[in-house]
């Protein structure tokens, strides 16, 4: 049986309403970034520091095998410079994809899918706090890195390039792990898979692997940021190739955002 | 369809024959399960609209629907002259939505959750921050405003999503379960709060609950959905008038029912039982007999607690056949 209300009095009401305006992509985009970054103040330790000391655990560990002379030099900028970039891939991508897996099992995207509010700026505002929750992070543990292995400091400005563009591509991969597993377990254990060949694969000096290690490595986009800034602990850097480092970089956070924005409208509409 | 639509200026939202049914399970044990099965409800302008029916009935289904959040195998929905079957992205232009969920929000402070969600139902900065002072003050939130969310108690961070939805004003309000948890004094402010926007712009309010209680104090009219239906359809007063005259005798005992006495075996075949709480429907001058018996016998020494009632949406429920034993979870 369907029963179905009477009709009632009529009342003067024009129709169809006229819509609300919907939030722009920019403004929205900040008020996400603002909101995610301020769950820093509550997850400051998940966020800023267990990343943090498990690079420098590495380092101090790596510095028991790899020494601070001559020929260990390309050892020690692998060590130093996977070391830090390791933080972005914690965060940016372990701790992203559990976040968004978290938020897609527990029907927490409904949120923002019930607002009039663009895809991208929900996955590329979290994304960019998460890459930003990485900068202290990364800065200790590339300037501690530096003493540890008596690198040169010269040249750590490129961090300013390595960590936006290395927090893109592993963010970009992050999200879209986190968005696209059907179960926040698949989230959380591809998030810790990404992270550990990051780990593995970034730490450990690429010289000392076999052939078709060196294949994997160069699958990982964590790979280039890691090549980017050690080639800039040399005494002349080869600028150029940190350039196409850093554009590979770039383009798998354009391809990995722009995935994890269509896995997040998939997401936050799924039947 | 359209016609049909301006025909009905006074309705807020009109939903016809809604369909929807998906898969459970995989390979060969997998069934397919109907959500709606061809739900049909017209919900007026203004009104307080009530949803009500037990866990799987469909409920949660229909408001994902009207929220643009899934679509409907079958069916149409319009609010307020738009088709949300056909354009799901209008919903958010149109209603806010108060999901059971706050995950995306436990871990920002009250003040910037509702501040947020301002901006993103596209307001301004300098609005959203007056659109936050404005319903803080009104909820009686600013105590709590630079609290996180998740650390608040259930009513608080109940109460603290309430007022992210009313932000950026929509007229409609799609509420699922706005009071659970709340202490009265919160649930005050909740329903102050949607009577002085019904007053000031004649906002709707889809109410989804369990809390009979509560429906019938706050709703104009109510839906029953069971099985994916819209079995009735009222205002609470109308739907309660299905079982006029009946009384509910409730009884609890103390520990097992003395089944041995003939009354209460008797009793206990017409008896809806939950624990040690019995329920029975009965003419008020049998309700009233039915007392006299049992506290005046042996059966008055297992006996726990008693009372009559007039009936309650729950007693209608029951009476229209719903599956369940009741609404309550």
């Amino acid at each position: 049986m369907t029963v179905t209300a009477t009709a009632a009095p009529t009342r003067p009401a024009p129709v169809p309403a006229a819509l609300a305006p919907s939030a722009a992509l920019l403004p929205s985009l900040g008020a996400v970034y603002r909101a995610q970054l301020s769950r820093a103040r509550v997850a400051r330790i998940p966020l800023l520091f267990v990343a943090t000391f498990q690079s420098l655990g590495i380092m101090v560990m790596m510095r028991g095998v790899v020494g601070t002379g001559p020929g260990d030099a390309g050892a020690a900028r692998d060590v130093v410079a996977g070391s830090s970039v390791l933080v972005v891939a914690f965060v940016a991508l372990n701790l992203l994809a559990q976040y968004f897996g978290r938020l897609r099992a527990s029907g927490g995207l409904d949120h923002y899918a019930t607002l009039p509010v663009p895809a991208a700026s929900v996955v590329l505002g979290t994304a960019a706090a998460y890459a930003s929750f990485t900068v202290p992070g990364v800065l200790v543990t590339a300037a501690v890195g530096c003493t540890l292995f008596t690198l040169a400091w010269v040249h750590l400005w490129i961090l300013v390039l390595v960590v936006p563009l290395s927090g893109a591509a592993l963010a970009g991969v992050g999200a879209a792990c986190g968005l696209l597993a059907n179960r926040q377990e698949i989230a959380t254990l591809l998030g810790q898979l990404g992270m550990s060949a990051a780990l593995l694969l970034g730490v450990l000096p690429a010289s000392h692997m076999p052939q078709g290690i060196q294949w994997m490595r160069d699958l990982l986009p964590s790979t280039y940021a890691v090549d980017a800034l050690a080639r800039t602990f040399a005494a002349r850097p080869d600028w150029s190739a940190v350039g196409l480092d850093l554009a590979v970089c770039a383009a798998v956070g354009v391809v990995s955002l722009a995935l994890s924005t269509w896995a997040y409208r998939r997401a936050a509409t799924r039947t | 369809m359209r016609r049909e639509f301006l025909d009905n200026e006074d309705h807020c939202c009109t939903v016809r024959d809604l369909a929807k049914s998906y898969r459970s399970g995989r390979g060969t044990k997998a069934t397919t399960v109907q959500a709606n099965a061809g739900i049909s409800l017209e919900v007026r302008r203004g009104e307080v609209f009530g949803l009500l029916g037990p866990n799987g009935a469909g409920k949660s289904t229909l408001v994902r629907q009207l929220t643009g959040l899934l679509r409907p195998d079958s069916g149409s929905i319009d609010i307020l002259g738009h088709d949300i079957v056909r354009h799901p992205e209008r919903a958010s232009r149109l209603l806010a939505y108060l999901g059971q969920e706050s995950t995306a929000l436990d871990e920002l402070t009250v003040s910037l959750a509702v501040e947020t969600t301002a901006r993103l139902r596209g307001l301004g900065q300098a609005q959203a921050r007056d659109a936050r002072d404005a319903v803080l003050t009104e909820l009686a939130l600013e105590p709590i405003a630079d609290r996180t969310l998740g650390r608040l108690s259930g009513g608080q961070r109940r109460l603290a999503c309430f007022a992210t939805a009313l932000v950026g004003e929509r007229p409609l309000l799609v509420l699922d379960e706005p009071t659970t948890g709340m202490d009265p004094v919160a649930r005050r402010a909740v329903w102050a709060a949607v009577d002085r926007r019904r007053a000031a712009s004649g906002t709707t309010v889809l109410l989804v609950t369990h809390n009979v209680i509560e429906a019938e104090t706050v709703l104009d009219r109510v839906a029953v959905v069971d099985e994916g239906r819209v079995i009735a359809c009222d205002t609470p007063g109308g739907l309660k008038a299905l079982v006029d005259g009946d009384v509910r005798l409730d009884l609890v005992w103390r520990e097992e029912a003395p089944v041995g006495l003939p009354l209460i075996a008797e009793l206990a075949g017409r008896a809806v039982m939950a624990g040690r709480r019995w329920t029975v429907r009965a003419d008020p001058d049998q309700a009233r007999d039915l007392v006299a018996q049992v506290t005046a016998g042996p059966a008055f020494a297992a006996l726990d607690d008693f009372s009559l009632s007039t009936p309650s949406l729950e007693d209608v429920y029951l009476l229209l056949g719903g599956r369940h034993e009741g609404l309550a979870k």
